[in-house]
């Protein structure tokens, strides 16, 4: 006996997108084929052209994907949208065929795609349970057995026997994850549920997740939170359009992901419009340009941890316009928002209305402030109130911190990685006293 | 392939493309007969929620057109009866007419409603249409209560042959769940089937003794007639229950082969456009 649980041997799957958006056909459409079918045989030359064009309107979710996963193993699956993550676990969990390859599986499959599937509104709490539960593949005495359970962890015990309709979108969701914890399957599959409820459930649900892996199941888990995958997996693997990229550790896995998804890896200092025309804004807000400068004034992408970042926004005010302001924001490579700011205290934004010319506004960002890493600068022309984007939210600029070691950051003579989404230097008062005093 | 096999932790099933016709998987159906039971269970609770009458419209609907067609075909245009009062020769048959009609229209619609499902979760997609068609049991229940007081009232007292009204109600679960189940697995495809249900339900009614008797033809016709199910199933319930002297005989032997036909052939056809319905729904 091995450890082995699954093994996909050259899987792919081909949606036909021709009929797009009618995924269904109708009969005339079919009958119109038909009655062309004979036409068709008439010649070879034709039907290469039909099969052509065929092939244009094919779209491969997966391709020549293979991989195995043992016993006891937490697999997550990551990937942009549309890499072909949850049509590998619909594969898996068959709810659709493969077009070609094969899986196979040892041991009960237990899938939870979407949390509250087949939930009925008219239904209460407590016969959703039920519902719920024999759609996912419990068994009634399973369901029974595990109520009370489901039920605790549900934490709507006092609305069981209210129809669900009359439940808050939290309470459905919590009751409808708590059915699916309870599962019992050998090999569970599970689709982005994390992503459902307020932070304290999604805690509990992570911490469920946890314990199911612990008990030596089988988890494949897709997500596109990469905290929860770097939580929950030891192993990863990345999908991009419908083929394995990479598969192995979670952590170099996930990290490798982020970098995938940021558009721009070099740094950008400035970028500027010459002309309003061209320039990103509406109704006479233009954006004129976004620079960052260092302490010299020069524009630079490149800083040094200890040195202040000057961010300078340009924009133009056409005709006269409401009270908007410059805003910006910065995202760490985690997709994280360090911070946002806004000239909320300068005068020359205080006035109701901006009258017709060129704004320019400077902010500084201290030094030792900002973390070592790179940066994605995020820059808005807005109203606070109402709240009204004039130049929508674009991410413009990226830039680099890095700390050099010259021993005056707040990582001193450490040469490993500091951790915290800002590195600050702060005050430090600390005293000494030769007496050794005993408490009490 | 044995070879491969023990690398496993235990036996293997194997996910692959299926070519052409497919077997049935009963044992699978078998298996989540739980999930049949709920699925019908969830209609049957359903179905009348948030409805002024609730369950009086299991009654409602055969008992008017009963009414309707007493005045109509009964007092205006004197149809034969067999001998028996009309309103209770025709409500004998709108009673399984109407299982059987609701039974295949809500089969025929049963997977586009239930896409939900088909696309999150997997079980034997066979158990959807199923369903569509048991849950109308109860409501046979109880317009069937009401045909029996009817009886009661016209003082007709059935005979043992009531003993076949089990295997007739089988007959007309069987005619219902073989043309649903065409029907469903067209209509994942050809939406066009929502249009065509209701006209074929009314088209098939009058194709079917409800509104007349079938001795109005002679043999060998009659039981050529019996080639539609449902006159089988309608005259069949009217022997069975009001003692009628016209024994269907031969007519319902060839409505059981038809349904049978209509039955398999459905199901296999349902199971070979299965694999398309998550993608397609």
């Amino acid at each position: 006996m091995g450890d082995l649980v699954i093994r996909a041997e050259g899987l792919s799957k081909r949606y036909r997108i021709g009929a797009h958006p009618r995924a269904y056909r109708t009969l005339r459409e079919s009958v119109v084929e038909a009655a062309g079918a004979p036409l068709r045989w008439a010649g070879a030359a034709m039907r290469r052209q039909l099969r052509g064009a065929a092939g244009e309107n094919e779209i491969w979710a997966l391709r020549d994907v293979w991989f195995e996963v043992h016993q006891g193993e937490v697999l997550g699956l990551i990937g942009r949208n549309g890499a072909g993550k949850s049509t590998l676990l619909k594969i898996l969990s068959k709810i659709t065929e493969p077009s070609a390859g094969r899986v196979r599986v040892a041991g009960r499959v237990g899938s939870l795609l979407e949390v509250g599937t087949g939930f009925h509104p008219e239904l209460t709490g407590r016969e959703n349970i039920f519902l719920n539960g024999a759609i996912l593949g419990m068994r009634r005495e399973e369901i029974l057995k595990r109520f009370d359970a489901i039920v605790d962890f549900s934490e709507v015990e006092r609305f069981i026997d209210t129809p669900v309709k009359h439940y808050s979108s939290g309470m459905y969701l919590r009751l409808a994850f708590a059915v699916a914890a309870h599962l019992d399957p050998e090999i569970l599959l599970v689709d982005e549920v994390l992503a459902v409820g307020d932070i304290r459930f999604q805690q509990k649900c992570l911490g469920k997740m946890e314990t199911v892996g612990r008990e030596g199941r089988t988890v494949l888990f897709v997500s596109h939170n990469m905290p929860a995958v770097l939580r929950l997996c030891e192993r990863a693997i990345l999908l991009d359009e419908g083929q394995i990229v990479a598969d192995g550790q979670a952590q170099p896995i996930v990290a490798r992901y982020l970098n995938l998804d940021q558009t721009v890896q070099e740094t950008t200092a400035e970028v500027e419009w010459p002309h309003p025309a061209d320039a990103p804004g509406e109704e006479g807000v233009r954006l004129k340009s976004l620079r960052l400068r260092s302490a010299s004034g020069a524009p630079q992408g490149e800083f040094d941890v200890r040195e202040p970042i000057e961010v300078e926004i340009q924009f133009w005010v056409l005709d006269e316009a409401p009270n908007v302001v410059p805003m910006f924001r910065v995202y760490n490579e985690h997709g994280v928002c360090v911070f946002a700011a806004a000239p909320t205290h300068d005068g020359l934004f205080a006035g109701r209305s901006r009258a017709a010319g060129t704004y320019t506004a400077r902010c500084r960002i201290p030094g030792d402030f900002m973390a070592e890493g790179t940066y994605a600068l995020e820059v808005a022309v807005r109203t606070l109130f109402p709240r009204r984007f004039f130049v929508p939210r674009v991410k413009l600029l990226n830039f680099r911190v890095h700390d050099r070691g010259m021993g005056d950051s707040v990582k001193g003579e450490y040469r490993g990685v500091w951790p915290g989404t800002v590195a600050p230097v702060f005050d430090w008062r600390s005293e000494f006293s030769p007496r050794v005093e005993s408490a009490g | 392939m044995t070879n491969a096999d023990s690398e496993f932790v235990g036996p293997v099933s194997e996910i692959a493309p299926s070519r052409g016709w497919v077997a049935l998987k009963l044992r699978e159906l078998w298996a989540y007969r739980e999930l049949l039971y709920f699925l019908v269970w969830r209609d049957i609770k359903v179905r009348y929620k948030q409805t002024a009458l609730g369950a009086a419209w299991a009654i409602i609907q055969p008992f008017f057109t009963m009414v309707v067609f007493s005045v109509f075909f009964g007092s205006l245009a004197k149809m034969p009866s067999d001998g028996i009062p009309y309103p209770i020769f025709a409500f004998a048959a709108l009673v399984p007419w109407t299982f059987f009609a609701n039974g295949l229209t809500q089969a025929s619609n049963s997977l586009v409603g239930n896409s939900a499902l088909i696309k999150k979760v997997y079980f034997p997609r066979l158990a959807i249409p199923i369903a569509g068609v048991l849950s109308n049991l109860v409501d046979f229940a109880l317009a069937f209560v009401v045909l029996l007081l009817m009886m009661v009232y016209f003082k007709l007292w059935p005979t043992v042959a009531i003993l076949w009204l089990p295997l007739l109600l089988l007959l007309a679960f069987v005619t219902a769940l073989g043309v649903g189940l065409w029907f469903s697995a067209l209509n994942v495809e050809f939406r066009d089937v929502r249009y065509v249900v209701p006209f074929l339900t009314q088209f098939w009614m009058f194709a079917t003794p409800v509104a007349y008797p079938s001795s109005l033809l002679h043999e060998p016709w009659r039981t050529l007639y019996g080639l539609n199910p449902m006159a089988g199933v309608v005259e069949g319930f009217r022997w069975a229950l009001l003692g009628n002297a016209n024994a269907p005989g031969p007519l319902i032997w060839a409505s059981a082969a038809a349904a049978l036909v209509i039955l398999v052939s459905g199901a296999f056809y349902f199971r070979r456009m299965e694999r398309t319905f998550a993608d397609v729904v």
